[in-house]
């Protein structure tokens, strides 16, 4: 889940198709293999296609799950082909081993295609130029190209004329060709209807769910209900009996790398049959050890854990005898607890997959379909170019969708069952089998001096970690700490401990990842320091930002500095929409708290009421940096969606866990934000002209933090427990 | 034996287990995949439908009761998203992923008959057991306000037409 920088190295490849079409297509993989000096052979991953109408269709290569890319990247590319908005065409591309990798993930996408996108396009509009300006026997440099044409003084000729002669001109150097300066842009930077949502509001969008083949079956799985547990036994003669039910049998699990559980399967006709013959089993469970996992076993795991010495991961000045030094009440020490949380896709997990003897087909809302073709070809032995991946659209993704377990069990089961399958996962697979955002732990200790200045900041923390569960050898806090790598607060002396905490519950990315922790705890801890310096906790944060500054990465020399200008911007456009310091009546209050995630700035302020110990969230106001801002109106649409997600996970869903299983097992359990809990949100994007970074994401993290600082301004309580219990407030 | 019912006008005819949810039969049996299934324990509000004009859960509706009664889901609204609720959810650009919304829509549209001119702390209470994990809440707020005539939406709304 990191977002990759791409280069103009990106290689474009012209080539005629199917008559006078003009397609350019951009070698995403081509930065991969510049840089490890291969041949570069080319998969094309996005395209621009023109026909001799003039028609343009441009092909994004990206899985759509709400975020906008099926609009955001094409705008890209218009904008530099210099075509107008209203007369562009969308389609996706389809997967197959000559796209490269689709994977979509890490609020990447528009970061990563933003230079390909913008090179494959001007390529693509001085080629246009350059075939005109031959036609009419003139320098290309006094031609110019504006709303799908080529002029020079007032004449004037249509790509669609000119396409057949441009894709036979070579295609300009991807270093030197002519990118639109940023005041040239007339799409870019102006929000665009989104090209997804006509089809999502008359049910005519074809999600995983909706894919519907001939001859299709329909496939549940028995899972264990505790992780890690398998089938010793079961009789499915009750199951078979169903009528519908096609077939029974076990499928195992997979293991490193993928995680899936195996279980028994049932096949039958309709999704309902197979549910209901599901109920039917009679399975005796082999459930491990992981029976005797508790969220109240793991709390006592992590809170002897940060009682412990822990492993040192950074270091910068001496933070022991920074807090010997200052006087006991300038010295503060909390424990911050956040627990899992499921993801909770609106569609559940489902992968509709058919294998044949010498091809397969799946129809797969993943958001990493190059990893199901690899899937599907070691389980099948399948060589990729016979195995065709469709990308659906997806009723969420946040992380889940990147898994490769379904696609795994929906294949085991296809190669059983032959003929088309799609596996299912009820609600209740769908929360019990979730890879969950980690439960974690934080003791966090400090010091201020009688100026105000932060002379010690200490974080013990443990967790399940992510990095642990997917790869046993790795260093278990290298997807845990994430931000806490680039303090943005001046402080003394800073130290960062780790360890991690063993459990059997399976973890992974989650919306914004550790950014949606680190992120909770570090601006929980600073609005703590503000207080014990007697500060207004903005203007203490403004002033530990310091003069402009790049904060580096001391774990990775090639991340890119956080920048404290544009923290602090973030920080300042909040609070002065957000009326900052104006007062409010009793029992109200506002936070405020920022974060940098993603290579995007965020900051959020949150205006709340208590009223009968309960918390009503009045009113957020959000300010972003997120470079160049594409689609004003789609980024806008993701950061209000990250912050109720975001304020979900603060009020009201958790996963806990009792006798090794989730308790939570449907929406009546695992509860969500709902209308009238959702306050007005008001989003405002500053202006910027450096290269877009990531969207979906970095709303999240300062929410959480934003809305209990103002619940401590209100009434003097600190949360440092998430999500926010009845009695908290009481 | 055959259950036969309304849908979207066209009485269709059905041979299942009659303890059959509505949903699955829409979408497995009748292949109207436009309604949803979330939570098949009516906690969602993804699979809402109309039977006999008020909105039910289909996931919860045996298919034995609907019996000759009209069903309408999503795709019957109309022809071509002319719904003035599907007009105004475009133009507040309300879904995201999209997948809790023609629950939504559907939900939005009956509410609307019984409420044609709500105030906004209405809307919240009519809306406020469907769920959009894409926190879509704030768009459906003002689109519903939209069809109902009570606003011209967002400021800032953007352009109509386009790439589609
Ligand atoms: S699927 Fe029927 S209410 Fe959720
Ligand atoms: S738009 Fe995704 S769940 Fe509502």
């Amino acid at each position: 889940m990191t977002t990759q920088s791409l280069s103009r190295r990106a290689l474009l490849k012209s080539g005629v198709a199917a008559g006078a079409t003009l397609v350019i297509g951009v070698d995403i993989a081509g930065r991969v293999r510049a840089e490890a000096e291969k041949p570069v052979v080319s998969p094309l991953s996005a395209w621009i296609k023109i026909d001799q109408n003039g028609f343009v269709t441009l092909v994004y290569s990206k899985s759509e799950m709400g975020q906008g890319v099926s609009t955001s990247l094409p705008m890209i590319l218009a904008d530099e082909l210099s075509v107008d908005w209203k007369d562009v065409r969308v389609e996706h591309a389809a997967s197959t081993p000559a796209y490269g990798d689709q994977g979509t993930g890490g609020s990447g996408s528009v970061a990563g295609m933003w230079m390909p996108l913008r090179i494959a396009g001007a390529s693509a509009r001085e080629m246009l130029i350059t075939a005109a300006a031959q036609r009419w026997n003139v320098a290309g440099t006094e031609c110019h190209a504006k709303s799908g044409a080529v002029w020079h003084g007032s004449d004037k000729l249509g790509y669609g004329e000119l396409v057949e002669s441009a894709s036979k001109l070579p295609v300009p150097d991807a270093k030197t060709v002519r990118l639109k300066k940023p005041e040239e842009f007339t799409i870019i930077g102006h929000s665009q209807p989104r090209t997804d949502i006509p089809a999502k509001v008359d049910g005519s969008a074809v999600y995983g769910l909706d894919v519907r083949v001939p001859g299709m079956v329909y496939a549940v799985v028995a899972r264990c209900p505790v992780f890690g547990g398998k089938v010793k036994t079961f009789d499915a003669t009750k199951a078979r009996a169903v009528k519908g039910v096609l077939d029974v049998f076990v499928i195992e699990p997979v293991g490193r790398g993928v995680h899936s559980w195996g279980g028994v399967v049932v096949v039958a006709e309709t999704t309902f049959t197979a549910m209901q013959a599901r109920n039917q089993l009679e399975i005796e469970w082999d459930y491990g050890p992981a029976l005797s996992e508790s969220s109240e076993t793991l709390r006592r795991q992590f809170r002897k854990l940060v009682d412990s010495n822990m492993k040192v991961v950074l270091q910068q000045g001496d933070f022991e005898a920074a807090l010997a030094a200052a006087p006991s009440e300038k010295k503060i020490e909390c424990d911050y607890e956040l627990p899992f949380q499921a993801h909770a896709t609106m569609e559940p997990m489902n992968c509709t997959v058919h294998v044949q003897n010498d091809r397969a087909e799946a129809w797969a809302p993943s958001q990493s379909p190059t990893q199901v073709q690899d899937v599907i070809s070691q389980l099948t032995g399948l060589s990729k170019n016979k195995i065709q991946v469709h990308t659906p659209f997806m009723g969420g993704g946040f992380g889940r969708r990147y898994q490769a377990d379904f696609p795994t069990e929906a294949t085991q089961i296809a190669k059983q069952f032959r003929k088309p399958v799609q596996l299912v996962w009820s609600r209740e697979d769908d929360m019990t089998h979730d890879f969950y955002r980690p439960a974690s732990y934080h003791r966090l200790s400090g010091a201020v001096d009688a100026d105000g200045n932060i002379t010690g900041w200490r974080h013990k923390c443990t967790s399940t970690s992510i990095a642990e569960w997917w790869d046993p050898g790795s260093a278990p806090e290298s997807s845990e700490l994430g931000c806490t790598m680039q303090m943005p607060y001046l402080t003394k002396s800073y130290k960062l401990e780790y360890l991690p905490a063993a459990s059997a519950v399976p973890r992974a990315w989650w919306r914004s990842v550790e950014a949606s922790v680190i992120g909770f705890v570090m601006e929980s801890f600073v609005d703590e320091l503000a207080h014990a310096a007697g500060k207004d906790p903005y203007e203490f944060r403004i002033q530990r930002l310091g003069e402009s500054r790049l904060v580096k990465d001391p774990s990775d020399s090639r991340e890119r500095p956080l920048e404290t200008a544009r923290f602090k911007g973030v920080l300042q456009l909040a609070a002065g929409k957000g009326n900052w310091g104006k007062p409010l009546s009793r029992g109200e209050g506002r936070g405020i708290a920022a974060h940098y995630s993603f290579h995007t700035y965020v900051a959020n302020l949150a205006e709340v009421a208590i009223e009968n110990g309960h918390v009503r969230v009045k009113r957020i106001v959000s300010a972003v940096d997120v470079g160049t801002p594409v689609n004003p109106d789609g980024i806008r649409a993701q950061v209000e969606s990250a912050i109720v997600y975001g304020l979900t996970a603060a009020l009201k869903s958790q996963i806990t866990i009792e006798n090794g299983r989730a308790v939570q097992t449907n929406f009546n359990k695992f509860t969500t934000l709902s209308m009238k809990e959702t306050p007005p949100i008001e989003v405002y994007i500053v202006p910027s002209t450096v290269a877009p970074t990531g969207i979906g994401e970095p709303g999240l993290p300062p929410t959480a933090p934003a809305l209990t600082n103002a619940i401590f301004a209100a009434t003097g309580k600190r949360i440092r427990r998430l999500p926010i219990q009845p009695g908290d407030l009481a | 034996m055959a259950i036969s019912f309304e849908v979207n006008g066209e009485t269709r005819s059905v041979e299942v287990d009659p303890k059959t949810p509505l949903l699955w039969v829409l979408r497995d049996s009748l292949n109207l995949t436009g309604t949803k299934y979330g939570c098949g324990i009516a906690a969602c509000g993804a699979c809402t439908v109309h039977i006999n004009g008020e909105p039910a859960r289909s996931c919860s509706y045996p298919v034995a009761s609907v019996a000759g009664k009209k069903v309408t889901t999503i795709e019957g609204l109309s022809r071509d998203r002319s719904h003035p609720v599907q007009q105004a959810w475009i133009a507040e650009q309300v879904p995201e992923c999209g997948y809790c919304q023609s629950g939504q829509i559907m939900t939005a549209v009956a509410f609307l008959e019984k409420h044609p001119r709500p105030t906004s702390a209405e809307v919240d209470e009519g809306m406020s057991n469907n769920i959009c994990r894409c926190g879509t809440a704030q768009r459906i707020r003002k689109a519903v306000l939209r069809a109902a005539g009570m606003t011209n939406g967002s400021a800032d709304q953007v352009g109509t037409g386009g790439a589609r």
